[in-house]
């Protein structure tokens, strides 16, 4: 059996943590190719729901990363993207949707090997929590059961 | 065709739940929780209860899913393959414990899905429907079935329609010839006809209005304040349309995922403000007045004029469940 | 009670307004919204325990608006909810009169919407000790566990719409639901379609909802999805101090402290 291989969708701003992980490469550090990389103009503009629909498409865990505070490139997008998250993931765990898959991280353009380790340590995190197969049960029901 | 009646104990109609468990069958029954009685798949006789006016939901999810895959289509880089939806893999199902106004619901259902063509998925699940009624013993002040042709203890559309006698035993009225295979396969459970009549045993359900007289009335009403005035307090939401056994109204959607999708069919309500727009943006149902209007006509003119059965049985159920308190029976009444 | 009704009668007849939006006689034993628009008719006004509707939702409504400035019958959530409105930019003092009800069923006339939050002070919105205690008992489960619990509650879940109908701060002339090109929430009422559509209402109503229950209230179903805004109510007061609306304030999520805390970002 082939090991697990975490699925991770990463949604970050452009003007930070974009630019971070750019520099990550640049700078050849290595890190886990688990990651697909969405790019925002920024977290403000990353709306929850997203988060959702990349778990209902099959993700294992979700990064969700940008400037850090004050240093928004429209000077209060982060700030605002906070306060979502902080009650978006409240509702979440009241919920039950693992709020352990999401790893929330300020990174910003200059932090190539912060974003190596936010992305490594994140795929060790979810390879220990495996495959989210609660999640994938109610997105693929329709697959399984003719009808409702 | 002829209705045989047979006696049936109170204490063999577990015995006939256990054999259609055990032949296989699903049966969906009124299971009560703390704020609603829905009909469920049930697995034992015990999870059923018998303490019910009507259930909040009606039985036609049964035969019209609220969310019924179509077909379901993947594409690859030369061809695109389209699967349709299984009509092999629906069981057959008894619907245990429906009232006299649930069963007589499927008719103008059925002939709702057999208009310009037959709808092959809803004929399947219906012919796999065993419909085994029970008479209403009481109704409350929303129940109008009487007002509609039906009653209390209307055959119509049953299987096999139970009706509890004073010994606490049940006259069983066999309808239909699947109600007599099911006689047949648990003949020993079916004694010789109760010689008490089954008529004092039902509820009295008051008669408000005439069908008839109702249809003629409607067809000159399209303008008429009456819509507005009794529409004003809707909230424009669903509800009434998804409890009732006869709303038929659906959406096609589309869902898909990356290469591979399907096609549903979800359940819709002339209520909403959604249902009637436009792509220009013009919406011809533009108030809830226009929307109410439209919901009474369909039922009370529009359907009997097309297939001589009116469109609401009178279980009452939109009334108990709106939101805002609005009943169709004062609506109709008013005209 | 005679107060109110000779109130909403000398308003009516005065024209100072057109309909008086209040609670009558319903169906059974139940009361309705009732909307008058002849002073005669003030007489089937009534207010008891029975009243639960809240009629603040009528207030946005174009079918209601088309009657011309309204009166309404206001005990507190439907107060709490005309002053949410108001810091929404929804309503303007001029655009209504409000026929207060206090707790004792003593009418309480408002001149301005900052009365009204005056008056509220006396009545912060508190959560009840027993939907407290739900909550913690579905916070501790296991996260498998919770999850499962939450399909299964929302499963009957067969989307009428009527916990958002029935919600006064509902009143997006289009819902994030009805954008369909391409659909943004699945239509469909499967398990998936139900669990985002209940996270997304609930995010919605996030640091607005005034708990006034009326989305439980209206569910056909019985779906504790008040719950879902209850908790979230909880969190805005633990991470951002005492809840309720204020006029000249900004809702929770529209804006933000540089100092605000967390502990998860790393």
């Amino acid at each position: 059996m082939t090991e697990f291989e975490p699925k991770i969708v990463a949604f970050v701003c452009n003007w930070c943590t974009y630019a971070g992980a750019d520099l990550t490469g640049t700078s050849r550090i290595k890190y886990a190719q688990n990651v697909k990389i969405i790019r925002f103009p920024c977290t403000g503009r990353i709306d929850f729901m997203l988060l959702l629909k990349a778990f209902g498409e099959g993700a294992d865990g979700i990064i969700v990363s940008g400037c850090h505070p004050n240093d928004c490139h429209y000077t209060s997008g982060n700030f605002h993207a906070r306060r979502r998250w902080i009650m978006f993931r409240g509702l979440l765990d009241l919920l039950g949707i693992d709020v352990r898959r999401i790893q929330y991280s300020w990174v910003s353009a200059a932090e190539g090997a912060k974003w190596a380790d936010v992305v490594n340590t994140t795929v060790t995190a979810i390879r220990e929590l495996g495959p989210y197969t609660d999640y994938a049960k109610v997105a693929n029901y329709l697959e399984k059961e003719a009808n409702v | 065709m002829q209705i045989d009646n047979y006696l049936i104990r109170q204490t063999s109609l577990e015995k006939l739940f256990n054999n259609l468990i055990g032949n296989g069958k699903t049966v969906f029954a009124p299971q009560a929780s703390e704020k609603r009685i829905l009909f469920e798949k049930v697995k034992a006789f015990s999870e059923i209860t018998d303490n019910y006016l009507v259930t909040t939901n009606a039985a036609k999810s049964v035969v019209f899913p609220r969310t019924e895959k179509l077909f379901s289509y993947k594409k690859t880089k030369e061809t695109t393959e389209i699967t349709d939806a299984s009509t092999e893999a629906v069981p057959e199902v008894v619907l245990w414990g429906t009232r006299p106004c649930d069963a007589a619901a499927f008719i103008p259902l059925t002939d709702t899905f057999n208009g310009d063509y037959p709808d092959i998925l809803y004929n399947n699940r219906r012919g796999k429907v065993y419909l085994l009624s029970f008479s209403c013993a009481t109704c409350d002040e929303y129940c109008f079935c009487t007002s509609v042709n039906g009653s209390p203890g209307n055959t119509a559309g049953s299987d096999i329609l139970f009706t509890k006698l004073s010994t606490g035993d049940y006259l069983a009225e066999v309808i239909t010839e699947k109600g007599k295979k099911l006689v047949a396969e648990n003949q020993t459970l079916f004694e010789a006809a109760p010689e008490e009549e089954k008529e004092p045993n039902l509820a009295k359900v008051k008669t408000y209005f005439n069908q008839d007289e109702i249809q003629a009335k409607l067809q000159n009403l399209f303008e008429n304040p009456v819509w507005d005035e009794k529409s004003r307090a809707c909230l424009g939401c669903g509800s009434c349309a998804f409890v009732c056994p006869v709303c038929s109204c659906f959406d096609i959607q589309d869902e898909k995922h990356g290469s591979k999708g399907t096609r549903l069919r979800c359940w819709d309500s002339c209520g909403f403000s959604l249902f009637t727009l436009h792509t220009s943006g013009h919406n011809p149902r533009e108030t809830q007045g226009a929307r109410w209007r439209q919901r009474i006509l369909h039922k009370f003119l529009y359907m009997p004029d097309k297939s001589k059965v009116a469109g609401c049985v009178g279980c009452g159920r939109c009334s108990r469940v709106c939101p805002a308190d609005i009943n169709i029976l004062e609506t109709v009444t008013s005209i | 009670m005679n107060e109110l009704i000779q109130k909403a009668k000398s308003l009516l007849e005065s024209d100072t307004v057109q309909v008086v939006i209040g609670y009558g006689k319903g169906s059974a034993d139940k009361t309705r919204a009732i909307f008058l628009t002849k002073p005669e008719d003030c007489d089937q006004l009534l207010f008891d325990s029975r009243c639960v509707q809240n009629l603040a939702v009528y207030l946005t409504k174009h079918e209601i608006k088309h009657l011309g400035k309204p009166a309404i019958v206001a005990p507190i959530p439907v107060l709490r909810s005309i002053l949410q409105l108001a810091v929404e930019n929804q309503l303007k003092e001029s655009d209504l009169v409000i026929l207060g009800v206090s707790p004792e069923s003593k009418l309480i006339e408002f001149d301005s919407f900052g009365a009204i939050e005056l008056f509220l002070n006396a009545y912060k919105i508190q959560i009840d000790e027993k939907y407290k205690a739900t909550i913690d008992k579905i916070k501790a489960m296991p996260v498998s566990e919770r999850f499962a619990f939450w399909i299964k509650e929302l499963e009957p879940c067969f989307k009428c719409y009527a916990c958002r109908a029935a919600c006064p701060l509902c009143y997006c002339p289009k819902c994030t639901v009805e954008n369909n090109q391409p659909q943004w929430i699945p239509a469909a009422s499967h398990l998936l379609g139900n669990l985002e559509w209940h996270v997304m209402r609930a995010m919605h109503l996030a640091g607005r909802c005034t708990d006034c229950e009326a989305c439980y209230n209206a569910c056909p179903m019985g779906i504790p999805i008040h719950l879902l805004t209850k908790s979230m109510l909880q969190d805005v007061e633990e991470h951002f101090g005492p809840y309720g609306p204020s006029v000249g304030k900004r809702n929770t999520l529209s804006s933000f402290n540089p100092d605000d805390k967390e502990s998860f970002i790393r």
